[in-house]
């Protein structure tokens, strides 16, 4: 059997980096990133990024060297991502936060509003129903970062975890604030109003989760494989008929529904900024599903059917 | 066969025809702008030194030139709409901030608390924006026009590191000074109770505007040093926009 050789060269300064002779032609870029590692202990197999071409994509951990376009001594260039962190650990820190956070409002801890009302509850009972929908929707969050969703890619930069998280607590923070405010109205169109809300919201995350189970199913464990997502027998999954994306479009459905029971127009922006976000990556996967797969169905929208 | 190959390259011709008109109606678009914007600074620069040579104060300078300026500086807008269809080589993002900051300053500041015009502070942006703007706007002209004077590039690239710092001064000073008029009005502001549950404090937000130039001039102004060495200094590359 015909060993190869691998070099590997930074892909900004062209400097050789490492040298690992007599590799094993079926040996896959990610043991390759871990005998970079042994002797760059700094760079981390998760912060490495392997190219053929300085400026060109990466190559996936799973691609095995004999099947790459390189001769018996290959040359690959390579890029430090950055510090990584785990996707489960973003996910866990920036949905526990608001969990936390809206709690901490809803109980009116000290030095948040004026001292008579401290550890005082709000008088109006929507408020207790917000505060028991914003809490479920983010247990119901941390729930399936733990046993539901399987990922693509292990880690992200690090930087990322303060951006997610700004952005998560701060909006907690700032809905929270006004609808366990003493000084907090109620719906206009009362009982009508926050009954007609909460029903959107709970047929909308009995649907998220639904899409978020399908989505799982199509996913052996531990693989990283791509299929259609399809119907299936449950009916809150029949909206992929029409929408690439339908998790986002129910969580879309959600804050529309919990901003029309609360009646709060913070939660309307966080609605609205979320669902710009929303939209950038259903538009981003629509056009990965459409490279990927010759046969994907034509009928179907990014997010909203027909419009969006 | 033959026929569809012809049609072929007859569309392909016809499509390169119509980039090329494009380009072409974009480079006169931008021509016409800038000259506008250049011929509405100066305007605005003549106004303001008439105005001070005839009544040798700055009392009411600002009311005289109040409209000329928030014509010449919310037209400013059309710049985002450049980058935006492509026809300008800049980020949407970084345009669309500084018109906006500017247009925050003129609408939302200077306009509305009358208090203020007449302060000292409003005369010294005043005069770095003119400066400024009549610089950057000839730049652009003769640019487009592949008629570069060096002294119009040299003021670019120079006189913004006292400008810069000038025109901060000048703005921050004039929002201190209207911090206790906005406070004292409540305007802009929303209080609770109210049946969108939502607050906002004029004043407060002042304050986070003041303390936000304390990472973004640096910024901004390192950005601007680092393009100057650039242009100056090393290699002449196509122009980049601040």
């Amino acid at each position: 059997m015909k060993h190869y050789e691998v070099e590997i060269l930074d892909a900004k300064t062209k400097d050789k980096l490492c040298f690992l002779d007599k590799v094993e032609p079926n040996a896959t870029i990610g043991e390759i990133k871990s005998m970079f590692h042994k002797s760059h202990p700094q760079w981390y197999p998760a912060r490495q990024s392997i190219r053929l071409d300085p400026k060109g994509k990466s190559l996936k951990d799973e691609d095995i060297l004999q099947q790459l376009p390189v001769g018996t001594t290959a040359t690959f260039y390579f890029r430090d991502l950055g510090a990584q962190i785990s996707w489960v650990t973003v996910f866990l820190t920036e949905y526990a936060g608001p969990l936390l956070i809206y709690l901490m409002f809803y109980f009116r801890v000290p030095f948040i509003y004026a001292p008579k009302y401290d550890f005082t509850t709000s008088k109006h009972w929507v408020v207790h129903l917000a505060c028991m929908c914003h809490s479920f929707h983010y247990v119901k969050r941390l729930l399936e970062t733990l046993f539901v969703h399987r990922f693509s890619h292990g880690t992200m930069p690090l930087r990322n975890i303060f951006k997610n998280c700004t952005y998560y607590w701060g909006f907690a923070a700032w809905m929270a604030y006004y609808i366990n405010h003493p000084l907090y109205t109620p719906p206009i169109y009362g009982e009508q109003q926050v009954r007609m809300a909460l029903i959107i919201f709970l047929f909308c995350q009995i649907g998220n989760f639904s899409i978020h189970i399908a989505l799982r199913n199509l996913r052996p464990p531990g693989s990283k494989t791509r299929k259609i997502p399809y119907p299936t027998k449950n009916p809150f999954t029949w909206i992929f008929l029409l929408v690439s994306c339908p998790n986002y479009t129910y969580e879309l459905g959600s804050w529309l529904g919990f901003t029309v029971m609360t009646q709060c127009l913070p939660v309307a922006f966080f609605t609205i900024v979320g669902f710009v976000q929303m939209t950038v990556w259903a538009k981003g996967k629509h056009r990965s599903y459409l490279k990927e797969f010759r046969d994907y169905p034509p009928l179907r929208s990014p997010i909203l059917p027909f419009v969006l | 066969m033959a026929s569809s190959e012809e049609d072929g390259s007859v569309e392909e011709k016809e499509n390169n025809n119509k980039k090329r008109t494009k380009s072409a109606l974009a480079t006169a678009w931008l021509t016409f702008y800038n000259i506008a914007m250049t011929a509405g600074w100066l305007v605005m620069a003549v106004a303001m030194l008439r105005f001070y040579i005839q009544r040798g104060t700055h009392m009411g300078l600002y009311r005289s030139i109040s409209r000329t300026l928030k014509f010449f500086q919310t037209v400013a807008l059309i710049e985002v709409i450049h980058c935006a269809v492509g026809m300008v080589r800049t980020s949407v993002i970084v345009t669309g901030v500084q018109v906006c900051s500017r247009i925050f300053m003129v609408w939302f500041i200077t306009n509305s608390i009358k208090q203020i015009q007449n302060e000292e502070s409003v005369v010294l942006f005043l005069v770095v924006w003119t400066v400024t703007e009549i610089t950057r706007y000839s730049f652009y002209t003769f640019n487009l026009l592949n008629h570069l004077p060096y002294f119009i590039k040299w003021a670019r690239y120079n006189m913004f590191i006292v400008m810069y710092p000038l025109g901060v001064a000048g703005e921050l000073l004039t929002i201190y000074a209207a911090l206790p008029y906005v406070r004292k009005s409540g305007m802009f502001s929303m209080r609770l109770p109210n049946k969108y549950n939502v607050s906002f404090d004029y004043y407060i937000f002042l304050i986070i505007v003041m303390l936000s130039y304390i990472p973004l001039f640096p910024q901004l102004y390192f950005h601007m040093l680092r393009q100057r060495k650039k242009v100056l200094h090393g290699v002449v590359i196509v122009e980049k926009d601040e």
